[in-house]
């Protein structure tokens, strides 16, 4: 145990340099603006004067050394800078919109592994059935479907021919309020305050864009699931559990669904990767008041510092995922951290 | 109890359905230890998967009938079979740290068999799973059912395979090359420990192996397969000593044993005079103080511990351990592809531990010391031909080109008894005996004086690893070698070496002519591996 | 079993008949996979559609991609526009096809700089290994804590809107990818049996690395780039979509996607359908052709 619990702590100094290199990576991407980074960061409408406040502000007079050392005080602050266009801090309004889009995030994560692994699962155990070919088809198809795409086409289908769709406007439609803040999960307020119709209307909103979101992540985990189930079913180990006469369920799930566990949730971190970039497109084509649509319109009109914040916040946010993911194999995977590893 | 009869299994495979059983019968009666003798290829575990009914999705029982205790096992259902694997038949594998959940604890491995077959409850499975693995000899079981596989040795394993096994009391115990990839002296403390338990509970037992010595030590009865039939069985003594058929003949002759001399483990017509080979005074390898120390992971590791030896012109050195012993890594240092820590390699007096590994390749030394490797396969670039593999060293290391390289390649092959229509092949269209062929026609493409050859045999089939053996011999005397011959196998030490060096924990424990080693050990450890190694009831053949 | 069954299969494979050379029996291989899997062979025709539409398209459309024309704006598909027209009156078909050739130009280019640059830092730090290995791989590590897609906007934004950043962007996104891949496969030939004999025979660790080992880590990589393609199509249509790289009025189908949808709400359909079909076909015989290429360089590995 002992052994365990150093790896885990090894494993959460190591987050300590990935940290510093995004901070790094975040801050010569910055530096690196073309032209004039005063000019760009005061934005469009700048006067002369203007231009060299911002100048001094972001400590652009002095060497690359001191303005990282500047910058590194800046974060430690919590100041990301003013967004040029709305005024505001850029932290307090990604803060404002990131329930958004974790609620949109975590939905589609949680939709997809609900649909996929189950999949996987079952195409590797009757390889060459019905639910095997279908499992390959989706898995292929759900890889070549453009995000943005999908949103387009299941918009135009839900609501322009069925109708059954609300408007694709946004996390809740004009003639509902929203709920009281409390997580700013719109499902999770609702909820907290009983407010059923409400919350129905937030479903509502958050199943077109989730789906779009879930069919894209379903692939890759399906994939990973089938192959890892695959191979787990293939190990020596399952010969010896077979010739004990252990049974089929326990053979299929407390032996082989278990070890193919552990590439999935390895796989986890690459498909929260795409998610989170996935993530943008859906929200510019939802309208959806997240982090990625506050990315866009700030590209929109060069607000730069909005953009290297939401940049900023979304590596924070993946380390912080990924993290997550390896203390949650830490638990599954009795070598971790040891040389069998 | 056991009857097989007519049994046949087939393999659907991409080039049509494959048999790789072939209509075999045989009988097994209770309380009898029987073995299955063959090489690779030979349908001995596929039988066993089969009467399990194991096999993978693409092999199924093709015809045949095979019945225990009155149960048909071709025809029950599968719930019946589950019911009897693991409480009356019961299977141990080779590779046993994959025979393991590598994420359960063995302990509950054990106690899922016993919760299966209803022999424990929720309330004592714990108590019976250590007594299970009390009863393989594992010793602190209490502790060790906590452990994960990863954190037991394979002999370890093994023996949690065993306790697995065994802990429904079934009838029937089928062994499947269960000492593969075990030191020999963990081969022999898990075959005694699984026959003493075997006896004592009077079960009956198929051992299935491909080592004739092991099969007549654990056996009452032997059965020979090849390709997919029967062709021979009979007790030990007996089948080993009056072989009736041309191929048990073969085996039989092709395994390496006390008292035989290397001719005469090929077939009685093959049996050519061999050439005697001169060993000179002069030392041609001179290794003093030879350390190397590796960073572990808790600190430097000494895999080898200052170490000294001589070998002289055309003398054959026998280096001798288990794994773990350093003779890998010595050998590699010798051939220079790893620097020591420190200490002296001298070559006819000049000291090679001085060029960095890296460098060597451009000495002009790099020729004269050369290397078989042990994997054949392994060991040769899946993009290249057997000639392109043979041509490598010529290119690099010579001035042949053109039409003289293509004679000089042409010459080896046919010095190592390759034909040359197989030139033009790739590894994967060669056999093993042929890929090994190719690895030591690459080995003296430049005339080196020594050549380590690193378990060359390890891998083939025990009557190709006659052919090779004898190959190298012959090449020794007709080309002036010398040779450091690195094994675990004592038995083929004897056989080509002239000088034998026993390795343990990074020293070198026991040293001396091979005669006074082999027959006279002076040392506790190389007569605790002698011992071990089992021997074949084979009697030596007039010469 | 496995491998008991592989002998057998080697020992009916060398039969007098099939004994021919290996050019042969990679051949004869390829062509029993796309028998076997016609899939594959349908993707490589659609790759080849797509190759000439990249090629010739732009020259054989029947209207200028560009040319607008207010009479004819929002027509449905119809015999003379086949993806009818958009907004400006412009030829939706001619634009899909026009679009092609940036679309590939962007992922090819990218993806050669990143298999490029990627086979050469991941083999030297795969063998190697030591302080260069635990550098680079602090360095991949580093780009791969960022979500891809939002560093790559992060890139373009900072570099600067053009075509040529949306390609360096996409890129240095794929590197890490090829520098793992290459690391890893040379990695585990570096010890190998086959690497150890080269540098008996004389060859220098350059040598050995450049001829013997990485040739042997290319089927991999194949695979790795034809998954990549389609990869790096989505990403720098995805780019586009958002108003990065590409400007109007240049066809591309991610931009041409995002002007279509708005007019979806109303109806008009085929502005975002036909050019997201394409987008979405492509991709799609990237990935098909990937899994195929798979099965030839390894059918066990076939998932």
């Amino acid at each position: 145990m002992p052994a365990r619990l150093k790896a885990v702590s090894v494993r959460l100094a190591q987050a300590v340099p990935v940290i510093f290199g995004v901070i790094v990576i975040s801050f010569l991407l910055t530096r690196a603006l073309p032209g004039d980074p005063a000019v760009q960061f005061a934005g469009p409408a700048a006067t002369a004067e203007s231009i060299e406040e911002v100048r001094r502000a972001l400590g652009l007079d002095k060497s690359l050394p001191e303005q990282f050392l500047l910058y590194l005080g800046q974060l430690a602050r919590g100041d990301l800078g003013q967004s040029v266009s709305t005024g505001q801090p850029v932290l307090s309004e990604l803060a404002a919109r990131l329930p958004a889009s974790l609620e949109l995030t975590l939905f589609a994560l949680i939709l997809s592994c609900a649909v996929a692994i189950p999949l996987g699962v079952l195409a590797a155990t009757r390889p060459g059935s019905l639910v095997d070919q279908l499992c390959r088809i989706l898995v292929t198809a759900g890889v070549s479907l453009p995000t943005f795409f999908t949103g387009v086409v299941l918009i135009y289908v839900f609501y322009y021919l069925l109708g059954i769709a609300p408007s694709p406007l946004g996390r809740l439609d004009f003639i509902y309020l929203d709920p009281p803040h409390v997580t700013g999960f719109f499902l999770i307020d609702a909820a907290l305050d009983g407010d059923a119709e409400t919350w129905f209307a937030a479903l509502k909103q958050l199943i077109l864009p989730g789906l779009t979101l879930a069919l894209f992540t379903l692939a890759p985990i399906a994939r990973m699931t089938r192959a890892a189930m695959l191979s787990a079913l293939s190990a020596d180990y399952i010969r010896t559990a077979r010739a004990a006469g252990l049974d089929r369920n326990k053979i299929l799930y407390g032996y082989a669904f278990r070890n193919a566990l552990l590439p999935v949730v390895t796989t986890l971190g690459m498909v929260f990767s795409f998610t989170l970039g996935a993530n943008v497109l859906v929200e510019k084509v939802f309208a959806w008041p997240g982090i990625g649509s506050y990315a866009v319109e700030a590209l929109v009109v060069s607000d730069y510092a909005a953009v290297q914040g939401f940049v900023l916040a979304m590596a924070l946010l993946f380390v912080l995922l990924n993290l997550v993911i390896d203390l949650a194999y830490s638990a599954i995977d009795p070598r971790f951290g040891t040389s069998a590893r | 109890m056991l009857s097989v009869k007519d049994f046949q299994v087939a393999f659907k495979t991409r080039k049509g359905e494959v048999n790789a059983v072939k209509g075999i019968s045989f009988e097994l009666a209770r309380g009898e230890r029987l073995g299955i003798v063959g090489e690779s290829g030979s349908g001995k575990s596929v039988t066993s998967y089969a009467l399990m009914r194991i096999l993978d999705a693409n092999g199924r029982i093709k015809a045949g009938d095979a019945v225990y205790s009155g149960i048909d096992l071709r025809r029950a259902a599968e719930r019946d079979m589950r019911d009897l694997r693991g409480r009356e038949i019961s299977m141990i594998f080779q590779n046993p740290r994959a025979a393991l959940n590598p994420i359960r604890k063995v302990g509950h491995q054990i106690e899922d068999v016993l919760r299966q077959h209803a022999r424990a409850t929720r309330q004592d499975a714990r108590k019976k799973a250590i007594e299970a693995l009390e009863a393989v000899k594992i010793h602190d079981a209490e502790a060790r059912y906590d452990a994960y596989p990863f954190e037991l040795s394979g002999g370890m394993c093994q023996r949690v395979v065993c306790a697995i096994a065994l802990a429904c009391d079934p009838k029937l115990m089928i062994m499947d090359e269960p000492t593969t990839g075990l030191d020999i002296t963990t081969q022999k403390a898990v075959m005694d420990l699984v026959d003493g338990l075997v006896k004592a509970r009077g079960m009956s037992s198929i051992l299935i192996t491909h080592d004739l010595g092991l099969a007549s030590e654990y056996c009452d009865r032997i059965v020979v397969m090849k390709d997919g039939r029967i062709v021979e069985e009979g007790a030990p003594t007996a089948l080993l000593g009056t072989p009736q058929h041309a191929y048990t003949r073969k085996l039989v002759d092709a395994t390496p044993r006390r008292g035989v001399a290397i001719r005469q483990l090929l077939p009685a017509e093959d049996r050519r005079p061999l050439a005697p080979h001169e060993i000179k005074d002069t030392p041609l390898i001179e290794v003093k103080d030879l350390i190397k120390t590796y960073q572990g992971k808790s600190g430097p590791v000494q895999a080898v511990k200052g170490i000294s030896f001589t070998i002289r012109e055309g003398q054959s050195v026998g280096l001798v351990g288990e794994s773990g012993c350093g003779k890998s890594t010595t050998s590699s240092m010798l051939v220079r592809l790893f620097d020591p820590t420190s200490g002296q390699i001298l070559f006819r007096g000049a000291d090679l531990a001085q060029m960095p590994a890296a460098d060597f390749a451009r000495s002009p030394l790099r020729g004269k010391i050369q290397m078989v490797f042990q994997d054949a396969t392994d060991s040769l670039n899946p993009r290249h031909t057997a000639r392109q593999s043979i041509a490598e060293p010529l290119k690099r290391m010579t001035d042949l080109r053109g039409a003289a390289q293509a004679a000089r390649v042409e010459e080896l092959a046919s010095l190592t008894g390759l034909p040359a229509h197989l030139l033009d092949r790739f590894p994967h269209q060669l056999s093993g005996g042929q890929k090994a062929r190719v690895g030591i026609a690459r080995a003296i493409a430049t005339d080196p004086d020594f050549l380590i050859l690193d378990e060359p045999t390890a891998a083939l089939d025990v009557s190709i690893q006659a052919v090779v053996l004898n190959l190298l011999a012959d090449l020794r005397a007709r080309l002036g070698m010398s040779y450091l011959f690195v094994s675990h196998d004592l038995n083929v030490v004897r056989l080509l070496c002239d000088h034998v060096i026993v390795m343990k924990g990074g020293e070198i424990v026991d040293s001396g002519p091979v005669e006074q080693v082999m027959d006279a050990p002076a040392h506790p450890y190389t007569r605790e591996l002698l011992s071990a190694a089992p021997q074949a009831p084979i009697p030596a053949p007039a010469a | 079993m496995t491998d008991m069954l592989t002998d057998m299969a080697k020992a009916l494979a060398s039969t007098p008949e099939t004994q021919k050379k290996k050019s042969n029996g990679a051949l004869a291989h390829t062509l029993y996979v796309l028998r076997e899997n016609p899939v594959t062979a349908l993707s490589f025709a659609m790759f080849a559609f797509f190759l000439g539409s990249a090629l010739f398209g732009p020259a054989l459309v029947p209207y200028d991609p560009l040319a607008t024309n207010a009479a004819v704006a929002l027509q449905p598909p119809s015999a003379a526009h086949w993806f009818g027209t958009d907004n400006l009156g412009r030829d939706v078909f001619s634009r899909v096809i026009a679009a092609t050739r940036l679309d590939l130009v962007i992922s090819v280019a990218a993806v050669a700089l990143s298999f490029v640059f990627g086979s050469l830092l991941g083999a030297i730090a795969g063998y190697r290994g030591g302080m260069i290995d635990t550098v680079l791989n602090r360095i991949l590590d580093t780009i791969m804590a960022f979500p891809l897609f939002v560093l790559a906007m992060g890139i373009v934004a900072a570099l600067g809107n053009s075509v040529a950043n949306i390609i360096y962007a996409t890129a240095i996104i794929n590197l890490p990818f090829y520098a793992r891949l290459v690391r890893a496969e040379v990695n585990i030939r570096r010890d190998a049996g086959f690497t150890q004999a080269a540098k008996l025979a004389g060859n220098s660790d350059a040598r050995v690395l450049a001829f013997h080992i990485f040739p042997n880590a290319l089927p991999p990589m194949m695979v790795q780039v034809s998954l990549n393609l389609g990869w790096a199509i989505l990403n720098a249509a995805g780019l586009s979509f958002i108003g990065l790289g590409v400007r109007p009025p240049t066809p591309e189908w991610g931009i041409m996607v995002a002007e279509g949808a708005n007019f979806i709400v109303s109806g008009e359909w085929w502005l975002a359908l036909f050019p997201g079909l394409w987008l979405m076909l492509a991709v799609f015989t990237f990935n098909l052709m990937g899994d195929g290429l798979r099965d030839i360089v390894d059918p066990r590995r076939r998932t």
